[in-house]
């Protein structure tokens, strides 16, 4: 073709490619990623706590490799003691240290938290599209089941399932790992419903939407534009939502550990441990304080988190 | 002591020269519980007119007038039938309005309520074969609806217990003995065989009685249906107001209450449910209520507690025994679809070795010390009434280092993750016990002491009311035993070992075909042990009966299977200006009719 003539000659009579591009163009292109973490760091409390709950994690995953005092060594010379050097934290009324177990426990605590997270916002995300995109009977049958779940009495069907499943399930895989799975699954199981309800109504409203309608007129099969198109924008609430679920999980497991239905009694969990403390509460504080300090935390920073992720991911919201 | 010595003290009791006091003292001394020595004199015709100090003197002067008193149960009450009373919560709950012919004194002595005397060789109570007592009923009792008190109430009761239909946990007290009414204020209780403790039916706990006129038409089968189950009409010192079970007991003051100038309150109120600690503050820090029952908590809360000032914390010595039990049976195999089936042997229990080695695990000391405080004396017997019942014999150790040597002389070595194991058999058990503080903490203590020797537990904890509950379907209950060990305190209910110590005979094994209702938990049993707790409940010869006893103790320490740790007290709470009267060997709310408050 002609017109292909005179452009390459224009250029190669620059001596370098880029010479004609306008000053804009030339900065690197911004990812979509780039662009959210550039919304995400104007949040200043996110990026606050999400440094605590980093640090949470990498404590509780690292800290017992360096902090190597023994979970349950009982001591009755130094029981009920306030922080000191030997233990920073103090100790509980049998003189076992209170900063390993609460290291050991958050790592129960946390993992319960966000497998169980995983598990609910798979599940919804899973319905609400399917739901979303399909319409007609397969959404009203969706909607059901979702409805269904949110009207089944979740205590009772806990202690129901465990009774069922706990001893089958330890016996293959052990306690601790029977009682995590049984427990992730359970909470898992019971948190998806708002999560399936949010994405749903997000497909609703996206898919008639310009953006998608021309994805669709350019020829994008379904998967595609559930993948490339719809999901990716519906994700806002589904982060927040899931950052109150994992809040949620954490306590979830310490109620059952209220009612002797959790892990074995001398894990300490952070449930665990703040039930243990609970009768103690006036004359040795620290005991409850501090794994009461790291729930608090934790929860918090990941709902801020959650707030700071979600004006990151919204394209629409401008800053 | 021997006969001769204890023939020459009742001599002198009998010539006035030592008081019963002093007998009894005496007595316990060389290992005879109260109530046994009050019983010996008794039957060796010492008249036991309640010793004026048995209970503190009731200094009211009139009827009422002393407000309401508000008690607090943290395990509520489910129903108010004497003869269906599970627990002693229920049993408490049905005392407030019904009354046994007699009850036991914190001392051991009996101390009349609907009797008009206690029986003896010298009022012609009591036969002197042993084989009979007569019973004087008080003259001038009336039901709260105001009917008569007669013997035919008291013979209907025996009728009401003993009938299999009726299914009452009272039935044990009622049958093998005959009752027979000798006039409208008299019956006769007749023992197929010298009783040397004769003192059972009609008294205590189990001998509530109950209207003949409500309860006449529901015999049996239809025993369950009665409505005076939930509305009460007793004798008692309050009447009946209201009943939420699981929540809240009503009672108001009775009128025409039979022992004069009582009660002390015109209102009385139970409440149930919460925790221990959450009942100790109650009372000894908020003082919401006046009285709350047994506090099972860390002794160090409780002292805490007291530092307030409100309130004070009582111990009474009791028979209770926690204990840790090791099952005889294997819980993870099942024969002909059962668990823990009698037939079974418990792969590693089987070995006295191990269970010698999990007796020398046990820290009883700390855990008195640090978890039990005031609220328990740590033990090595099963049996241990008063201080010195306790069998002489047995020698509780706490040594790590011997319970390796006894694991690696019986040839258990440990593998790779120090856990020991012989011939296919891991030293992994299941430990559990119920919601409870201090028993998560022993759990914890043995835990850690039995890893040091090779031997990894698992501990469970069950909800209390699951734990103790009579729920076939669920197999979480003590009385089925699915697990490896467990721990729990047994209550003696009664002031005699009889009873208390049936729970170790073959008979009593606690399987599917009895609904899991037999008491041998362990299953564990002897034929030695049989043979004696049959002899001893013909044995009139007080010190040969307690022989006797002591010697199935040692049997069932000895074999470790049941590995005592604390004898329990009574831990009660009340405000200072409550005076309760309480005993040791009774319901808590036994002589409800005597509380008073003070200025």
């Amino acid at each position: 073709m002609a017109g292909s003539t005179p452009v390459s000659a224009t250029v190669s009579a620059g001596g370098a490619p880029g010479v004609l591009v306008t000053p804009e163009a030339r900065r690197p292109p911004i990812s979509p990623w780039q662009d959210a973490w550039r919304r995400f760091r104007k949040h200043r409390l996110a990026v606050v706590c999400s440094g605590i709950l980093i640090t949470m994690i990498v404590a509780v995953l690292v800290g017992p490799l360096f902090y190597r005092v023994p979970i349950d060594g009982i001591d009755f010379s130094v029981r009920l003691q306030g922080p000191s050097w030997d233990h920073p934290l103090g100790t509980d009324d049998l003189g076992q240290d209170l900063l390993a177990r609460i290291l050991y426990g958050g790592r129960i605590s946390l993992a319960v938290g966000f497998a169980a997270m995983f598990v609910a916002v798979f599940v919804g995300v899973l319905v609400g599209s399917l739901a979303g995109m399909a319409g007609g009977k397969t959404d009203a049958a969706l909607m059901w089941v979702t409805d269904l779940f949110l009207s089944l009495p979740q205590l009772p069907l806990l202690l129901l399932i465990i009774y069922l499943f706990r001893d089958a399930l330890t016996g293959v895989v052990g306690p601790e790992m029977g009682v995590f799975i049984l427990i992730v699954t359970i909470i898992g199981l019971f948190n998806w419903m708002q999560v399936a309800r949010l994405v749903r109504a997000q497909f609703f409203s996206l898919r008639e939407k310009e953006f998608v309608e021309a994805a669709r007129a350019l020829g994008a099969s379904r998967f595609r534009l559930v993948w490339k198109h719809i999901l990716p924008n519906a994700l806002g609430p589904v982060i927040v939502a899931a950052t109150i679920d994992v809040a949620a999980a954490i306590i979830a497991e310490s109620t059952l550990s209220f009612l002797g239905l959790g892990f074995p009694p001398d894990i300490p969990t952070w449930g665990r441990l703040l039930f243990d403390a609970k009768d103690n509460l006036d004359f040795a504080p620290h005991w409850a304080l501090f794994p009461g300090l790291a729930i608090f935390l934790t929860v918090l920073s990941i709902n801020f988190v959650g707030d700071g992720l979600r004006d990151a991911l919204d394209p629409r919201r401008v800053k | 002591m021997d006969e001769n010595g204890l023939r020459e003290l009742i001599g002198r009791v009998k010539r006035g020269t030592l008081s019963r006091r002093g007998f009894v003292r005496r007595m316990a001394a060389v290992g005879f519980t109260a109530p046994m020595a009050t019983q010996l004199l008794a039957i060796s015709g010492v008249s036991a007119q309640t010793a004026p100090e048995a209970v503190p003197p009731y200094p009211g002067t009139r009827r009422g007038g002393g407000g309401p008193l508000r008690v607090l149960y943290w395990q509520a009450q489910t129903l108010l039938n004497p003869h269906f009373a599970v627990g002693t919560t229920n049993q408490d709950a049905a005392r407030v309005f019904y009354e046994p012919l007699a009850g036991w004194a914190a001392d051991g002595t009996l101390h009349p309520i609907l009797a008009a005397e206690i029986p003896s060789v010298d009022n012609g109570g009591l036969a002197e074969d042993g084989r009979s007592v007569t019973w004087k009923l008080k003259r001038g009792v009336k039901w709260h609806d105001g009917q008569d008190f007669s013997a035919d109430d008291v013979v209907f009761n025996w009728e009401y217990g003993r009938h299999p239909a009726t299914a009452g946990v009272t039935s044990g007290s009622y049958r093998g003995v005959n009752v027979v009414k000798v006039d409208d204020h008299t019956v006769r209780v007749e023992f197929e065989r010298p009783t040397p403790f004769w003192a059972d039916t009609f008294v205590a706990s189990r001998g509530m009685l109950i209207p003949k006129h409500k309860f006449q038409d529901f015999v049996g089968a239809n025993s369950r249906d009665a409505p005076t189950n939930l509305r009460p009409v007793g004798t008692g010192a309050y009447r009946f107001v209201s009943f939420t079970p699981g929540d809240t007991l009503r009672g108001e003051l009775n009128p025409t209450y039979h022992a004069e100038n009582r009660p002390f309150f015109d209102t009385l109120e139970i409440k149930g449910g919460g925790d221990a600690a959450s009942a100790a503050r109650a009372v000894l820090q908020t003082g919401d209520f006046d009285f709350a029952w047994s506090l099972r908590v860390e002794d160090d809360l409780l002292r805490r507690l007291e530092s307030a000032g409100r309130g004070v914390v009582s111990y009474l010595p009791t028979g209770g025994i926690e204990h840790i039990q090791l099952n005889r049976t294997d819980p993870n195999v099942e024969v002909n679809g059962e668990r823990a089936h009698a037939s079974t042997q418990h792969p590693a229990f089987r070995d006295p070795a191990v269970r010698q080695a999990i007796a020398l695990l046990v820290d009883r000391d700390s855990v008195q010390r640090f978890i039990y405080g005031r609220g328990g004396v740590a033990t090595g017997n099963f049996l241990n009434q008063p201080p010195r019942f306790a069998s002489p014999n047995t020698r509780p150790e706490f040594s790590i280092e011997k319970a390796n040597e006894v694991l690696d002389a019986a040839g258990w070595v440990r593998g790779r993750d120090g856990i020991r194991a012989k011939d296919g058999v891991r030293l992994r058990f299941v430990f559990q016990t119920s919601v409870s503080a201090p028993r998560q903490r022993t759990q914890a203590i043995v835990k850690q002491a039995a890893l040091r020797a090779g031997i990894d537990i698992e501990l469970k904890s069950v909800v209390g009311s699951v734990f103790f509950s009579a729920d076939v379907g669920n197999p979480d209950t003590y009385t089925k035993f699915f697990a490896d060990i467990q721990m729990y305190n047994t209550t003696m209910p009664q002031a005699d070992p009889q009873l208390f110590m049936n729970q170790f005979t073959s008979w009593e094994l606690s399987t599917r075909e009895n609904r899991w209702q037999g008491r041998n938990i362990t299953r564990w049993h002897s034929d030695e042990y049989d043979a004696l707790f049959r002899a001893a409940e013909g044995e009139l010869d007080p010190v040969r009966r307690a022989a006797m006893f002591i010697r199935m103790n040692d049997l069932v320490v000895g074999s470790n299977h049941i590995i005592p740790l604390m004898n329990q007290r009574l831990v009660n709470g009340h405000l200072k200006n409550l005076r309760p009267v309480l005993s040791g060997w009774e319901n808590t709310l036994w002589l409800l009719r005597d509380w008073h408050r003070v200025a």
